[in-house]
């Protein structure tokens, strides 16, 4: 098993014929992903990397039974995109673009509130049930499909993890980038409930990094109804306040948000707390015996 | 990013929010032209971006167009050091002359995005002039706050109840209804990230002005705001974090000597804390992407060997759709080009990985080759040690 994506998941990607949209449509062709439609307006009717384009992704949906969406379009057309893939019935919207301003991604989050449609992202890597599906920009080769659960607030640091996972012996049920920007769609809570409920999953692993309270919530819901073992991992111990930190989602705003109030609220919620991130593996380890 | 007070009280005064009467100058004689224009009396404000700066002696109030001139001699050229400006302190390069006016209360008001309840948050108390924060932390309950509903925008009745709170009556509560609401379009319609007025004044007279105005921006919604984006005082800013922003490089410096160059910001943060846990200091976050093109590399390098403090840096790449044999490559150029003379650890991981190492070991250069990131910090923070 896996969470939301698995090989039945169809994919249309929105900006399938820019630079990016091209280049990770092929690898996730190569890597087995069933891309079923791509969509740029105004070129509907043409084909791309063997997939037919349409002008909209109810089209898309319509024509060849899309149910989860992959966007790579511009920072500033992103959230009209996400909003278009939530109206037209798309279950699953894995939103990669960087840099959307913070109200555009309000407006979206207010938009899809009431629909039927997760949001993973934006600036996220995506999501890969390894061996089953992969949505997003991360190397598919590291992964290995198994049995620990992956959430993760950032990109390579995620593959850091996979890494070392893979590396003694476990592998991976579903890993999700949730994203590195201030408001974001599907948070720890949630992912968590749907790994909760998937037999597959034994352990997650929860990286976060400074910013924000979505950790300290996450510890309150793993301490009161999360029964699998959580490994965690905070990034950004030495980050200076006021700073944003590559992601527009990292700074220490106010006092509030360091990476010390994460990890002492995860550690009273029974979470194993790497306090390096060369320990996660080795925490998982311990966490699983 | 960030602005300066006279700055933020322009836009304001754009959007329709009452401010006194005031202008910004960098010149002592002028500093008089203007008390004699608004004055006598004038309160004259150092500006930086920085707070506290009443404390640090950053805001004078005087009585006539002489002594403004006088003072402003004094300001202009000052080191101003408060507690947000660290001990090293911030030249004062302008003055805001301001009318002074005559008060009778100080309150609050600020705007943020709350990353929780993902919906703008608009903030009132009555206790204004002191740090928000501290308010917070001591009398929470005499913070007000309404959340604006993204279909709705911010409506009259929040702005009401907002003003009743703060206690006003008349005229005085009109005015400040309509105060609060155009604060808020304001910071709509900039993208702002922050709209602080702190105090928000009520005169002797009854009427409501932003004595003070500090604003922050979206830094991802600038390119749809260039006349904000001008706004940016590169003076302000860390020179070698300018220099980065030109090559879209996320740097920021910082006090240790270990430099580092990262692919993807989590990763870069947790290469900083494993500097830490070795015993080391991270001189800097960079982040060269998550592609990390030869070009992205070459920039971090001339960046992070400008910085005199690094004795000694870290280069950790997980290579995952980019290549390691790629990213060796150009380090090895960049590194040859650069003729570097610090002692550079380096640890590839992911993609064609062993080829990477064997295009490093044949460069000729001197670096130190780690199989982790843990194997990689414990190597190089000895090397930083003096």
């Amino acid at each position: 098993m896996s969470i939301i994506i698995d090989e039945k998941t169809r994919v249309v990607v929105q900006g399938i014929t820019g630079g990016e949209g091209t280049f990770h449509t092929q690898r996730m062709q190569e890597y087995g992903t069933a891309v079923v439609a791509g969509v740029t307006p105004g070129k509907g009717g043409t084909t791309h990397l063997g997939v037919p384009v349409y002008n909209t992704v109810a089209d898309a949906v319509e024509n060849e039974g899309a149910n989860a969406s992959t966007i790579f379009v511009p920072a500033f057309f992103a959230g009209d995109a996400i909003m278009e893939a939530a109206a037209a019935g798309i279950k699953c919207v894995v939103c990669i673009t960087e840099g959307i301003p913070t109200f555009d991604m309000i407006k979206a989050k207010s938009f899809i509130k009431d629909k039927d449609c997760c949001l993973i992202g934006p600036n996220t890597p995506g999501i890969i049930s390894p061996g089953k599906c992969k949505i997003g920009i991360m190397p598919g080769h590291i992964h290995t499909p198994g049995s620990i659960g992956i959430i993760s607030r950032s990109g390579t640091l995620t593959y850091e993890a996979v890494d070392q996972v893979t590396q003694l012996g476990y592998g991976q049920s579903t890993a999700v980038g949730i994203g590195g920007d201030p408001i974001v769609g599907l948070k720890f809570i949630e992912l968590l409930k749907l790994f909760k409920e998937d037999k597959e999953t034994e352990g997650v692993i929860l990286i976060g990094e400074i910013g924000g309270t979505a950790e300290e919530e996450a510890a309150e819901y793993i301490k009161a109804e999360f029964t699998k073992p959580v490994v965690s991992f905070i990034a950004g111990q030495t980050a200076p306040p006021g700073r944003r930190m590559g992601h527009a989602g990292a700074i220490i705003a106010g006092g509030k948000g360091t990476a010390k109030e994460k990890m002492e609220a995860l550690e009273a919620a029974g979470v194993f707390v790497a306090k390096s991130p060369a320990e996660i593996g080795q925490k998982v380890k311990e966490a699983l015996s | 990013m960030k602005i300066h007070e006279y700055q933020a009280k322009q836009i304001l005064k754009k959007h329709g929010v009452p401010i006194p009467q005031g202008e910004v100058t960098d010149n002592p004689s002028k500093a008089r032209e203007i008390a004699e224009k608004i004055g006598p009396k004038v309160v004259l404000k150092a500006q930086v971006h920085a707070g506290g700066r009443g404390k640090g002696g950053g805001i004078k109030l005087v009585g006539n167009p002489q002594e403004a001139e006088k003072t402003a001699k004094e300001m202009i050229g000052m080191t101003l050091v408060t507690h947000q400006t660290g001990p090293e302190g911030k030249l004062v390069k302008r003055i805001l002359v301001e009318e002074a006016l005559d008060i009778d209360k100080e309150l609050y008001i600020g705007i943020v995005i709350d990353r929780a309840k993902e919906a703008p948050v608009v903030m009132a108390s009555s206790e204004g002039g002191m740090e928000i924060e501290k308010v917070a932390a001591e009398t929470p309950e005499l913070i007000f706050k309404e959340y604006i509903n993204p279909a709705t925008g911010f409506l009259s009745f929040q702005a009401r109840n907002l003003a009743f709170k703060l206690g006003l009556a008349g005229d005085t509560f009109k005015q400040a209804v309509k105060f609060i609401m155009t604060l808020y379009r304001a910071f709509e319609a900039t993208d702002a990230s922050l709209a602080e007025i702190n105090p928000l004044l009520v005169t002797k007279q009854g009427n409501v002005l932003a004595l003070d105005a500090k604003m922050n921006f979206d830094d991802n919604a600038l390119p749809r705001h260039p006349d904000i984006r001008e706004m940016r005082d590169l003076d302000e800013e860390e020179p070698l974090e300018v220099e980065a922003s030109k090559f879209n490089l996320n740097y920021i410096k910082l006090d240790g000597n270990v430099g580092c160059m990262v692919n993807g910001a989590g990763l870069a943060m947790a290469t900083m804390d494993i500097v830490m846990h070795s015993g080391g200091m991270p001189a800097n976050f960079l982040d060269v992407g998550g592609g990390v093109s030869e070009e992205a590399v070459q920039n971090a390098f001339k960046i992070l060997i400008s910085d005199k403090d690094v004795k000694a840096a870290l280069i950790n790449i997980f290579g995952g759709i980019v290549r390691c044999d790629l990213v060796a490559s150009g380090i090895v150029k960049a590194a040859k080009e650069l003729s570097l003379d610090v002692p550079i650890v380096i640890r590839l991981e992911g993609t064609n990985v062993e080829e990477g190492k064997k295009i490093l070991e044949k460069s000729g250069l001197s670096f130190h080759p780690a199989g982790t990131m843990k194997e990689a910090a414990e190597k190089v923070v000895p090397l930083a040690k003096p």
